[in-house]
């Protein structure tokens, strides 16, 4: 339930911004990142919120090992 | 696709180097993407029979107790918002899911954010699950709901945090510990040092490690190297997403919605300063003021030894009920409910 899902950046609003994953584009918080935070960085979401931001490299190994050990997308509407 | 952390050549050598090691290893794995990560690439088949590895009580659905179920399931005419597994975890009385049959309104939400959005029109609790990965999102909620003036919004507290639950796990004597693969996610918000108390106090080593097979052959292979020349130390070979101080403005959040507290685990039992709760500043959105509700410690369903499998007691195949009267599809208890748990990752790796 830790699991934080790598998304990348596409806009900025504020303390908010629209990320995309895989396709799937959501809105995520930026609180947590603001300080560095830029249009296009990958980041760590979690719940909605980015945690962390993240290399390039860094975000393909975890959308790779996300694919294979889970076989779902890596964010399901509810 | 190139991956440097899933090359065979280099599992290869790490593994020969494990092999010679003969210092008996007691290692526990705290989170449960670890347990699923261990499991799906068969690493304990690779270690040598002196290091065990143990499942420990890092899955937050898996530590919630039987009470925090028993609480929702009295909020009726309210929507409880909750993270997905929570549905499938029984309470004295079943599941939520199969309590929405009889009318209680239970939605699953990715984001705590789409709960306050909700309460713009209705009365909704969020069952606040979690580690400090998951904290600190939800007590943002919290501030945004209260900076808009919500009153429809709040949040049944059962955090947890990591670091009080591995000190109990190391004074407790029954099992013995000499090192910790630590969590990565909650680590990017508590940070490489929040471990600093391991080598000082319990003279342990622990490793900060992702999910990789490198990742993880690399933390055991320290581990030993550590046990075996008495120098314990907490290392972070996670550094490409963890820091040392962690996430600042995530910390900040949290202390400031949030206070230290005694928290209930599943199986552990209460444990002083183990949890977080809401600050009175901001008890208009705790479930427990506004609807009167106490979380306690309770009894575990008949024959289920969740308990026993968090704390590293027994591995899942040990309980009587693993793989005969409970499975995925039939959990008895959480651990087996959870993709995460100890018991579901077993069956689904270690048979
Ligand atoms: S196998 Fe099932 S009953 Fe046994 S400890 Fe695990 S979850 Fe509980």
């Amino acid at each position: 339930m830790c699991l934080a899902i790598p998304g990348k950046l596409i806009r900025i609003n504020g303390d908010k911004g629209l990320a995309d994953f895989g396709g799937v584009r959501k809105e995520v918080g930026l609180t947590f990142v603001m300080d560095e935070i830029k249009k296009g960085d990958w980041i760590l979401v979690h719940t909605g919120f980015a945690m962390e931001i993240i290399s390039d490299e860094e975000a393909q190994l975890t959308i790779q090992a996300l694919d294979e050990a889970y076989h779902v997308e890596p964010i399901s509407e509810s | 696709m190139w991956n440097q952390f899933r090359n065979p050549e280099l599992i290869g050598k790490i593994t020969a180097k494990l092999q010679k090691s003969r210092t008996p290893m007691h290692i526990m794995e705290v989170c449960g993407t670890h347990t699923m990560a261990i499991g799906k690439w068969g690493i304990r088949r690779l270690l040598p029979d002196t290091i065990s590895l143990i499942s420990g009580p890092g899955c937050p659905v898996c530590v919630t107790p039987v009470s925090f179920i028993d609480e929702l399931m009295k909020l009726k005419g309210v929507t409880i918002c909750t993270f997905g597994d929570l549905l499938r975890v029984p309470g004295t009385k079943g599941t939520l899911e199969k309590a929405r049959a009889s009318g209680l309104v239970v939605k699953i939400v990715y984001s705590p954010m789409e709960a306050l959005k909700l309460a713009k029109r209705k009365d909704v609790v969020l069952a606040g699950i979690g580690f400090e990965t998951t904290v600190p999102g939800i007590a943002l909620t919290i501030k945004k709901a209260a900076e808009t003036g919500n009153k429809n919004f709040s949040v049944l507290p059962a955090f947890k945090t990591i670091p009080q639950a591995l000190k109990t796990l190391l004074n407790a004597h029954d099992v013995h510990l000499n090192g910790f693969l630590l969590p990565g996610h909650v680590s990017v918000v508590i940070g490489r040092q929040a471990y600093d108390f391991l080598p000082r106090d319990y003279q342990v080593g622990g490793v900060v490690t992702g999910f990789e097979p490198v990742d993880i052959l690399t933390a055991i292979h320290s581990l030993c190297m550590m046990a075996e020349q008495g120098k314990p130390e907490v290392l972070n070979s996670y550094k490409r997403v963890v820091s040392n101080k962690g996430n600042i403005a995530a910390q900040k959040i949290m202390n400031e919605v949030l206070e230290p507290s005694d928290a209930v685990w599943r199986g552990l039992g209460e444990i002083p300063d183990s949890g977080l709760s809401i600050r009175k500043e901001y008890s208009q959105y705790d479930a427990l003021v506004k609807y009167g509700l106490e979380i306690t410690d309770c009894e575990e369903k008949q024959g289920c030894r969740c308990g026993d499998v968090l704390q590293g007691k027994i591995t899942p195949p040990k309980c009587p009920l693993f793989n005969t009267v409970c499975t995925p599809a039939n959990p008895i208890g959480p651990c087996m409910v959870s993709s995460e748990g100890s018991c579901a990752a077993y069956y689904k790796y270690e048979q």
